[in-house]
């Protein structure tokens, strides 16, 4: 690298600011909980996973965090995915792939809209602690 | 590129020595056999400051803690965490079993501290510019080469009210402007890292955890003084902190953030290290820029401070490495901003070195004004192995002990003064009933009296006075005029010692003597040390009652002084102990009496 001007270290700076806010849990208000069981892997749950982090890449969301867990129990609408994202009901997506999951990314997490047709489950728990908003 | 995971393993020198480097690349290697270099990246970051529990890894998004990881356990945390997705329990910080996962935030360690001098950390790797870049790294600089005047940064520092953080407490603003206003071509920005006091280690995990914090901030004190020469002195004993400003250095030239011409402003500055032997007294600053000119490192006196005719007789802008860590903050977020932390009498947070007879002993940076008892009590956890609290020694070797009365005293740097004590550096040890406080005393004079220079002739001889009658008195041979000619020798050296080294090397005696001078008397009037510690004055023996003839301490005994037949009552010669104490510590039975 050779020696920088003030813009190149500015552009410098807003590439690697996305990549360590990655890393950064404190700013997140998003998250995105993929069921990794052996079901859920079986079932294409990796391909989700990789989807959902590609395409909060490029759509530079940086406020999203995406964390895997065990099986639900929901074996038989694997893979699971379950998203909290602010002023919205928390809700588990069933049989999501590739496509499901880049849509669940514009359209329920960027526009604040359910992808209805692939929303499985809302747990109860949510209901009972907020009133099932 | 999107990974998923992020594995933080801290590279303190702390955790370096409990084998992190080993289980860095065990976990680089699980990496590599399972093909999941693209997916996860493995950090090795800066002291996590939670030294007590190292080895210290941290994996993200899932935020789990995980302590004292050995080499072995890299496959297993590999295999569970990241390529099965949950945690491996057994290595989760875990204060008293009831939590599963203890989550970063949950941790009751970190939960009253404020970082702003520790803000990377434990977060970013500091062998990479681009992170700390990406931390808003440099944009401090880029404002003061390109949105200020160099009296504006002087007032943004006025604002703030930034103090020296090695252990004085002069205003920054002052020096930087007495620099700047002062006459003459030449003139150099030093970085004192000469870290020395016992027990204290925040300037060296700054370093080696965030190197280019104290770099740019240099830089800015070089543009706003006019300086385009700056030194760091360090001691040789921090390898690993050299070696990451080594790389730091190399790296911010390459980007043109160093050197000639800086992102293209036409400004110069660069730095260059100078390496310390180790020796307490180069901490001072005269001392110090003595050092740095080849010459051997001893004080003179001030005036004329450095600010006006330092290195090489030019003027000289002096600061410590904690204080150069906090500068980019203030430029970034405002003086304004920098001054509502903290006490009005000092603004800011300050880092302590907690160790001693605490249980979680680390690295802890707190808002000025925190009591004592937050620190040890609520951060720290407590006394270790649930002993009564004594005495809390801040300002290592230059500082006093602080007792329980005063526990509630929220600390800056004018209530420690108050106190008989001083902030110092920061170290922070504390102190439980079995530490003798003359022992104590002891301790800190020694190292003062092994590192004067022995220039002046009050912290020479004084010194050496106070240890012949501190010796006399742990050996049971004091009287009470001992006492009386403590204080004297101490007060003369107080006021007429040339440097800080002297004028503070009485304060741990004086200090003492106030707090528990009855201490003191049981070592004089009735010979005994209270806490069982200094060895001439007590004995051990063996209770004829509660001695069952184990012989335990008898095959423990390094100078065969116990005899006694099995399951008879055993008898130690007196003669021959050491007072070793390795009987009292075997014994089951609490047999053994120490008097």
């Amino acid at each position: 690298m050779a020696k920088m001007t003030l813009q190149e270290l500015r552009k410098l700076r807003d590439t690697k600011k996305t990549e360590i806010q990655k890393r950064d849990i404190n700013d997140k208000d998003t998250q995105v909980v993929i069921g990794m069981g052996t079901c859920g892997i079986a079932a294409g749950a990796k391909t989700v996973l990789d989807a959902f982090l590609n395409e909060l890449d490029e759509q530079h969301l940086s406020t999203v965090s995406v964390t895997q867990t065990g099986c639900m129990g929901l074996c038989y609408v694997e893979p699971t995915v379950e998203v909290n994202a602010p002023g919205m009901p928390s809700v588990i997506y069933g049989k999501v792939d590739d496509a499901v999951a880049r849509r669940i990314v514009q359209e329920h997490i960027m526009n604040g809209k359910l992808v209805s047709e692939y929303v499985f489950d809302k747990p109860s728990a949510d209901i009972i602690k907020d009133g099932g908003k | 590129m999107a990974y998923r995971s992020y594995i933080l393993v801290c590279g303190g020198t702390a955790c370096e020595s409990s084998k992190a480097n080993a289980i860095f690349e065990a976990l680089n290697i699980e990496c590599r056999t399972h093909n999941l270099e693209n997916e996860v990246q493995i950090i090795k970051t800066g002291c996590f400051g939670f030294c007590e529990q190292g080895p210290i890894v941290k994996i993200l998004p899932e935020d789990s803690f995980y302590v004292q990881v050995t080499p072995e356990d890299a496959k297993e945390l590999f295999e569970e965490h990241i390529v099965k997705g949950r945690e491996l329990t057994r290595l989760l910080y875990n204060k008293d079993n009831s939590k599963k996962h203890a989550k970063v935030e949950d941790i009751e360690f970190y939960q009253k501290q404020f970082r702003i001098v520790l803000r990377n950390c434990g977060f970013i790797d500091p062998e990479n510019v681009d992170e700390y870049i990406a931390r808003e790294g440099y944009v401090a600089l880029e404002k003061v080469l390109f949105d200020m005047t160099p009296d504006d940064v002087i007032t943004e520092m006025k604002t703030a009210g930034l103090r020296g953080r090695g252990g004085a407490g002069f205003p920054t603003w002052m020096k930087w402007n007495f620099t700047r206003q002062a006459k003459g071509g030449q003139k150099f920005i030093v970085c004192n890292a000469d870290e020395g006091d016992p027990g204290a280690y925040m300037d060296r995990s700054t370093l080696e955890g965030d190197p280019h914090s104290v770099l740019e901030s240099m830089t800015i004190a070089g543009h706003t003084v006019g300086a385009n020469q700056g030194y760091i002195y360090i001691r040789a004993e921090y390898p690993l902190a050299i070696k990451r400003l080594e790389i730091a250095m190399k790296q911010a030239r390459e980007y043109g953030l160093l050197g000639k011409n800086i992102l293209d402003t036409g400004f110069d500055f660069d730095i260059e290290i100078r390496l310390g032997a180790g020796a307490f007294v180069c901490g001072e600053e005269t001392a110090l820029l003595a050092s740095i000119e080849g010459k051997r490192g001893m004080p003179v006196p001030r005036p004329p401070f450095p600010a006006v005719k330092g290195l090489w007789g030019m003027p000289t802008v002096i600061n410590n490495v904690e204080t150069w860590a906090n500068i980019p903050v203030i430029i970034l977020k405002g003086g304004d901003w920098f001054s509502r932390i903290g006490t009005q009498d000092s603004p800011g947070t300050k880092v302590f070195a907690l160790t001693g007879k605490i249980r979680n002993s680390g690295l802890v940076e707190v808002p000025m004004g925190t009591t004592l008892r937050e620190i040890i009590y609520d951060i720290g956890g407590g006394i270790a192995n649930d002993r009564e609290f004594k005495a809390v020694q801040t300002g290592g070797p230059s500082g006093g002990v602080i007792t329980k009365e005063y526990l509630d005293t929220p600390i800056d740097f004018g209530s420690l003064t108050k106190l008989g004590s001083m902030m110092g550096s920061g170290g922070m040890i504390v102190m439980d009933e079995d530490d003798c406080i003359v022992d104590v005393a002891k301790f800190y004079l020694t190292f003062s009296v092994e590192e004067s220079c022995g220039k002046c002739a009050p912290c020479r001889i004084g010194g050496r006075s106070l240890m012949n009658l501190l010796e006399k008195i742990t050996k049971g041979n004091g009287t009470l005029e001992d006492i009386d000619q403590m204080k004297e020798i101490g007060s003369a050296m107080k006021r007429a010692s040339l440097c800080a080294l002297g004028q503070t090397a009485p304060n741990p005696i004086l200090s003492s003597l106030h707090y528990f001078e009855d201490e003191y008397l049981a070592h004089i009037n009735d010979k005994t040390c209270p806490a069982g510690k200094c060895k001439s004055l007590i004995t051990y023996t063996i209770l004829a009652d509660k001695c069952i003839g184990c012989t335990a301490c008898a095959k423990k005994c390094p100078t065969n002084a116990i005899s006694g037949e099995r399951r008879a009552v055993h008898v130690i010669d007196q003669a021959a102990c050491i007072k070793c104490g390795a009987c009292y510590d075997t014994c089951k039975f609490g047999a053994i009496e120490v008097r």
